[in-house]
């Protein structure tokens, strides 16, 4: 079921960082990257659950601030050779505006 | 658009190795077809000694199964030998005469064993050691037959001999010099590795040489006899006598060969169309017989296969490591000696241990080790990157800094260690994981085995026991990282020194502009060397360069710790460990009103408030900030704290007022960033109740003044600091104290703490420096002045910014 919700403006998440948003599935993760995309992970590092979050943006990867497992924002997986995945959510901008697929 | 042809003749360790680097530098610039005499895809060739050994099975040691070749569209005949190449019209032809034309040819043929020229080579039972049937007819033979000679005892020999006897064979070592492993150890280490080899059950008969195999009744070697006279029974002669480079193809097809095929620092063959690699090749008058040096080549070569034509190769200095489980012994360079050397030597026969180091003009430049190779990765390091031992010449025998000695029960000898001994104290990884990763993914290098089981990736300080871990399982092919040259990360192939240099001759203001002048290879960097990027532009451009937030770790960026519950922790600054009634009320109003689950006093003498969550922090900071009190940046790559004791203020036996010159220090330095953390101590008298022997700055009160020592430690490794000078004043602690520090900021490596900044330039440069120019002191203590001046709280700034990077965001 898909349900489209506001979260902020394009300009409330700093580039190659995140903020944070709070939801019925728990809080979320949203990155924006150097070209001005935007990405959603639930905040929960497949490692040992580290807020995805806190980490640093580089391209379309986070590091996680605990034990730096590297995650990929598209699918959500860890990149090689560790193992998991953080569930991405849709996101979209229009006019400037940030939504998320809730 | 029509790709160029490569043909590969040899399809083994360095080929592939070869192969790989290529495909990731030019994916598609080749049409790849691949000949290999044997039937196989390209496997480990050094593992087949544990194979014999019966520690991994034939299945484990494949290093690329034949989906890689498919993968990576490479064409590849196994089991067909190339007979010849024809140069005019590029192309070669195998035994079973099929062809392929090529536009590049890479000529990786390895080498083969030598075989003693004597009556009877050519018998059943007669083989060399170097390839799968050979190790198949070595098991086959330990099955039905109990006489084993092997003739050679080098590191092939060895093995050899070693895995026939856990076969169960009576095995006999002949060898023709008077000790074992001549070219690799002196008489003392030879020696004790034969008795501890005796021990297990292989005999031994030196300073003899091979006149004859006899022919038994069966038709099958029966007996080895000698030129002194004597003969002993054997039913498998394995001849170890040394290996020849396969030249006899590119002989035939008149490229240029002495004993290898010879090629220059490009990797090519006098035929400008023809490379090779490995074994086979002769570079500089030097062949190579272990698999470290021959992937250096193979990293050259792809570079100019892949047309990008840097990279040159110029050669390189080996190590040893024999693969018998539970025997240590280790040598590396030229651990002869001779004209104009000198010798430092350990020897406990009884306790098995030796030790010999051969240093030249203030260089190591060779060394065996026997009993207790921990410190041989540190030692090769120091001969790798022609360090000065100089400063360190005094302890050098007694090893390295990076072994570190907490986390791991005090273990620093890896071969002693079962299986199930924990290595890596972070992320439990026990010794036998990680031998198992080495046999099975085929790793040789630290990095590869970091990412595979995260050993030594967290502190670090097993790290000198993963290196002798992987050494003794690859042999001679561990090469440590060249740490001089070491590229940052994977993002540049520069390293930090360059990296810095070219932001400082460059001008370099920002991130950005760093990555465009020195093409980073990723569009913004990485993890890794962002952070170090943002420090170098800070530190050499204050109050110019950009200081990006998204560039630092996210300690640094909330101002505050990260627990692993995702909360964070508070230490406010209590300068020079000093608080007063009106900051403990306000801290303790603070713990209630936002019910903070702890509050710990911690190791730096200050008071801790654990499990805040980040949208609290601003409101806590607030409160806190009314108080005056103000940042501990307990979470930095800065200054941290400034311990002191008592002193003269108020202790019987001060000699001066550690408090205030401690109180004095701290507010200088205040929002220091650095390479790392900075943390000093001060002392009233010498007996240092503020441990100023383990701090990076450790200041002792005397009663003529103060003595000052820099470079300790009292982490992951603890380090003694060093004497720095002695300096009569307050005024001049500050300046000589702050000098070095700044000294430190600018030539530091990002993640280098004080102790191995010095290790690796050395005291007596930073002494020179600092303690002896009294013009250049002035010129840092002035830059560190300059840097520091105007610093602003970043509490009080986030909560006066009313910054957003704290709240939480509502999806409406
Ligand atoms: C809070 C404190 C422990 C305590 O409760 O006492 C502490 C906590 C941490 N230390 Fe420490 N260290 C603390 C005193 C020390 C000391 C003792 C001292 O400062 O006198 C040492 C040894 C002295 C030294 O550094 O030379 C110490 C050596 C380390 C090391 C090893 C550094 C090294 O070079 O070997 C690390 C790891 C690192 O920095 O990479 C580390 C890292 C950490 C980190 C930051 C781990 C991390 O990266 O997240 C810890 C944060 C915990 C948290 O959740 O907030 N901590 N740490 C101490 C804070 C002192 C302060 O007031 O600022
Ligand atoms: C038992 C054993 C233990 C070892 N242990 C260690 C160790 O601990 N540490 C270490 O660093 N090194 C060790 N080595 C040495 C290491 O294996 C070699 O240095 C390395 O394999 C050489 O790589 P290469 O590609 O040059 O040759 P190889 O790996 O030998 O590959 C050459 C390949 O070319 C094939 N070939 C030759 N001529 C032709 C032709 N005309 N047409 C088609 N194919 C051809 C050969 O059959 C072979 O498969 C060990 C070697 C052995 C045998
Ligand atoms: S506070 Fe320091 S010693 Fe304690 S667990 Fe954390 S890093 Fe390790
Ligand atoms: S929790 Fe993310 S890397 Fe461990």
């Amino acid at each position: 079921m898909s349900e489209w919700k506001k979260i902020c403006t394009l300009e409330d998440i700093p580039r190659l960082g995140s903020r944070v948003v709070k939801s019925t599935h728990g809080d979320i993760a949203v990155f924006r990257t150097a070209d001005d995309e935007v990405f959603a992970l639930h905040d929960k590092c497949p490692h040992k659950g580290g807020p995805l979050s806190q980490g640093i943006v580089a391209g379309k990867i986070v590091t996680c601030p605990m034990h730096s497992w590297k995650i990929q924002f598209e699918s959500g997986e860890a990149v090689a050779p560790d193992v998991g995945c953080a569930k991405p959510f849709a996101v979209k901008i229009e006019g400037g505006v940030v939504w998320i697929d809730l | 658009m029509n790709k160029l042809k490569l043909v590969m003749i040899g399809n083994g360790m360095a080929g592939c190795r070869t192969l790989e680097e290529l495909l990731k530098l030019a994916p598609d610039l080749y049409e790849i077809t691949v000949f290999g005499a044997e039937p196989h895809p390209n496997y480990n060739r050094i593992m087949l000694s544990p194979v014999l050994a019966g520690e991994t099975k034939f299945e484990d040691i494949v290093l690329n199964d034949l989906a890689w070749y498919r993968d990576n569209g490479i064409r590849l005949h196994v089991g067909r030998k190339v007979v010849k190449i024809d140069r005019k019209a590029q192309k070669v032809v195998a035994d079973d005469g099929t062809e392929a034309s090529y536009d590049r040819l890479l000529l990786a043929t390895g080498s083969a064993p030598f075989i003693l020229p004597v009556p009877g080579k050519d018998l059943p039972g007669v083989i060399g050691y170097r390839d799968i049937a050979d190790t198949e007819a070595m098991i086959d033979a330990a099955k039905h037959h109990r006489y084993a000679v092997v003739i050679g005892a080098g590191l092939l020999g060895l093995e050899a001999a070693n895995g026939l006897a856990l076969r169960g064979m009576d095995v006999t070592v002949v060898h023709l010099a008077d000790w074992i492993m001549e070219r690799q150890l002196d008489r003392t280490a030879a020696d004790l590795l034969q008795k501890s080899l005796e021990a297990k059950g292989l005999k031994f008969l030196l300073g003899k040489q091979t006149s004859e195999l006899v022919r038994g009744e069966s038709g099958r070697v029966a007996a080895v006899r000698f030129k002194e006279g004597g003969a002993i029974p054997a039913d498998l002669v394995v001849m170890a006598v040394g290996i020849r480079p396969n030249i006899e193809l590119a002989k035939s097809a008149r490229l240029h060969c002495n004993r290898g095929i010879v090629v220059d620092d490009t990797m090519q063959t006098y035929d400008p169309k023809i490379y090779a690699v490995g074994e086979c090749v002769e570079h500089r008058n030097t062949t190579y017989g272990l698999v470290a040096p021959l992937f250096e080549q193979a990293k050259v070569c792809a570079n100019h296969l892949a047309q990008m034509g840097i990279g040159r190769y110029t050669g390189s200095v080996t190590s040893t490591k024999l693969k018998v489980t539970g025997i240590d012994v280790f040598s590396a360079g030229d651990f002869m000696g001779g004209e104009g050397t000198e010798d430092i030597v350990l020897a406990d026969a009884a306790g098995g241990l030796y030790k010999k180091l051969v240093i030249k003009d203030d260089h190591l430049i060779g060394a065996v080790l026997y009993g207790d190779t921990g410190d041989g990765a540190w030692y090769f390091q120091l001969m790798k990157d022609r360090q000065s031992i100089a400063d360190i010449r005094d302890h050098l025998m007694f090893g390295s800094h990076h072994v570190g000695d907490t986390g791991h029960a005090g273990q620093n000898k890896a071969a002693a260690m079962p299986d199930d001994a924990e290595v890596c104290g972070c992320n439990g990884v026990c010794k036998g994981d990680i031998v198992k990763a080495i046999k099975t993914h085929g790793l040789f290098t630290l990095e590869e085995v970091r990412k595979h089981t995260k050993a030594s990736s967290s502190c670090g300080s097993c790290t000198g026991l993963v290196e002798q871990i992987l050494a003794s399982t690859v042999g001679g092919a561990y090469q440590p990282a060249d740490t001089k040259d070491k590229p940052m990360c994977g993002c540049t192939d520069l390293s930090h020194g360059a990296v810095r240099q070219a932001i400082k001759e460059q001008k370099l203001l920002s991130i950005p502009a760093v990555m465009q002048f020195l093409q980073w290879k990723t569009p913004n960097g990485c993890a890794t060397c962002r952070p170090a990027l943002n420090y170098y532009l800070i530190s050499t451009w204050p109050k110019e360069a950009e200081d990006d937030p998204q560039s630092r770790f996210i300690n640094e960026r909330a101002h505050a710790n990260i627990q692993r519950d995702g909360t964070f922790s508070v230490v406010p600054r209590m300068w020079g460990g000093l608080t007063t009634p009106a900051e403990l009320r306000a801290i303790a109003e603070v713990a209630e009103k936002y019910r903070v689950p702890t509050v710990k006093m911690t190791g730096g003498a200050r008071i801790d408030l654990l499990g805040i969550p980040k949208e609290k922090l601003p409101e806590v900071w607030a409160d806190l900030g009314a108080a005056g009190l103000v940042s501990g940046h307990a979470y930095g790559k800065s200054i941290r704290t400034v311990k002191t004791c008592v002193g003269a203020e108020h202790c019987r036996f001060g000699t001066q007022l550690s408090m205030s010159m401690g109180v004095k220090l701290e507010k200088m330095l205040f929002g220091m960033w650095a390479p790392h953390k900075v943390k000093l101590a001060v002392s009233g008298c010498p007996r240092n109740c503020a441990e100023a022997g383990i701090k990076d700055v450790g200041v002792i009160g005397v009663d003529s003044g103060y003595e000052l020592y820099v470079a300790g430690n009292g982490g992951i490794k603890t380090e003694v600091a060093q004497f720095f000078c002695k300096v009569k004043s307050d005024e001049e602690v500050l300046e000589y104290a702050g000098a070095f520090l700044q000294l430190y900021r600018e030539e530091g490596y990002y993640l280098e703490r004080t102790c191995h900044y010095v290790a690796r330039v050395g005291l007596d440069h930073v002494k020179k420096i600092v303690v002896e120019d009294a013009a250049r002191r002035k010129e840092l203590y002035e830059r560190l002045l300059f840097s520091l001046q105007d610093y602003e709280d970043p509490w009080a700034n986030a909560v006066a910014t009313q910054s957003k990077e704290y709240i939480a965001l509502e999806a409406v």
